[in-house]
């Protein structure tokens, strides 16, 4: 299977960040990188991620510390809301039974 | 167009210092950031509002002028030229790259400020575009078979197959039909949500379906055959002797289709309820009285 990489310097160079920004993600673990012909590569499909990453950084000035929590935070008002809307579903399945 | 009062946005008086005004934007902005509250248009709109706000109030120029002519909005056009040789402080304000660009900002700034906020000044970052997110209606019995739609979505159509099975609630992705990139980076994508409709008699429990079938005291005293509706057509039902009230049979396969799993379906529960005769004739109530006697020795 190919995967969709983006040179992480061409990402620095258009988001205007220093390569470290890179580094520092991936010590974090909250990013993959491979390398490829001696390149550094991003995978495209984490873009949204590492995006979403580097705003909150500059727009907010969180650290990445703060943005993993907030990440992870994230991720459990996602999972939340699906349990609801799976719980909303069974409800209404019930709801109905009683109807009849 | 209204009067769009920057310092009530922003929760601070007129007298606020630049350092005031610093903290409540930052205050605020953490509050609504689009990447904080994902599908909230409400805070989108309100993160626009304090985006605009401050970039007008920390602006010693523009807040200037905002003081100066603020409800005279519209004689403010001599400003015009000022502005042309104005320039744009570097600083915080330039640094948001959240997903809107100039065209967000509103009516009253861009006729006040001649629609130079906003993207065209913020650093040339390439950004991925946003994700459009859209909801889809279906009736339950369109997502019984796999079928095409063309949906349009700002103006373009997109052709999608919606696979058989789809639940109430799900999300599909679809790489690359959202919002343009910014300075040339990738297209967002479209997510679209399902809200399915149940116009079936049958009620569904994930992959399976659930009825009700009416069978009389004879059939369920002695066994028989009854005729069931299935979703797509009728199936025949074998009832045991002395089957109770409320029994539920299953039948396998004939449920809804399970999701991107071609030929694989749920099952089909159908429970019982067994009906008393009522509006009995003599000979029948004698019968039951006789039954009845047999029974209680």
């Amino acid at each position: 299977m190919t995967q969709d990489l983006i040179i992480a310097d061409e990402f620095c160079a258009s988001h205007q960040l220093e390569i470290s920004f890179i580094h520092s993600l991936k010590d974090h673990g909250m990013i993959e990188t491979v390398f490829v012909d001696q390149a550094l590569c991003i995978y495209a499909e984490e873009l949204p991620r590492l995006e979403q990453i580097v705003r909150l950084h500059r727009d907010l000035e969180i650290n990445l510390e703060g943005i993993e929590v907030i990440n992870d935070l994230l991720e459990r008002i996602e999972e939340l809301q699906n349990e609801i809307a799976r719980l909303k579903n069974r409800l209404d399945f019930f709801e109905g039974i009683k109807e009849q | 167009m209204d009067f769009i009062d920057y310092y009530k946005i922003l929760g601070v008086d007129k007298n606020a210092t630049q350092d005031d005004i610093k903290k409540a934007y930052r205050k605020l902005a953490r509050k609504f950031h689009p990447d904080l509250n994902p599908n909230d248009k409400e805070a989108h709109k309100k993160f626009q509002q304090v985006n605009e706000a401050n970039e007008v109030l920390s602006d010693p120029e523009k807040r200037k002028k905002y003081d100066q002519y603020g409800k005279d909005w519209q004689q403010a056009e001599q400003f015009e030229q000022a502005r042309q040789s104005q320039q744009r402080r570097r600083g915080y304000t330039e640094s948001f790259s959240g997903d809107f660009d100039q065209g967000d900002f509103s009516e009253f700034f861009n006729s006040m400020f001649g629609g130079m906020g906003g993207g065209h000044n913020r650093r040339e970052a390439k950004f991925r575009g946003e994700d459009y997110h859209a909801e889809l209606q279906l009736n339950l019995t369109d997502v019984y078979k796999t079928h095409p739609q063309v949906l349009t979505v700002n103006g373009k159509n997109i052709r999608i197959t919606i696979p058989a099975g789809v639940e109430d609630g799900q999300k599909i992705k679809i790489k690359g039909h959202g919002s343009p990139g910014i300075h040339g980076g990738p297209n967002g994508d479209l997510y679209i949500g399902f809200h399915i409709v149940n116009n079936s008699k049958f009620r569904r429990d994930g992959n399976d379906l659930h009825a009700n079938a009416d069978i009389d005291l004879y059939t369920a005293v002695l066994g028989g055959e009854i005729t069931v509706d299935t979703f797509d057509g009728k199936a025949k039902l074998t009832i045991k002797p002395e089957t109770q009230n409320g029994t539920k049979i299953r039948l396998k396969g004939k449920g809804f289709p399970v999701y991107k799993k071609e030929g694989e379906y749920g099952d089909l529960i159908i429970t019982l309820t067994v009906k008393i005769p009522t509006n009995l004739t003599e000979k029948q109530k004698e019968l039951f009285e006789q039954i009845s006697k047999f029974s209680s020795q």
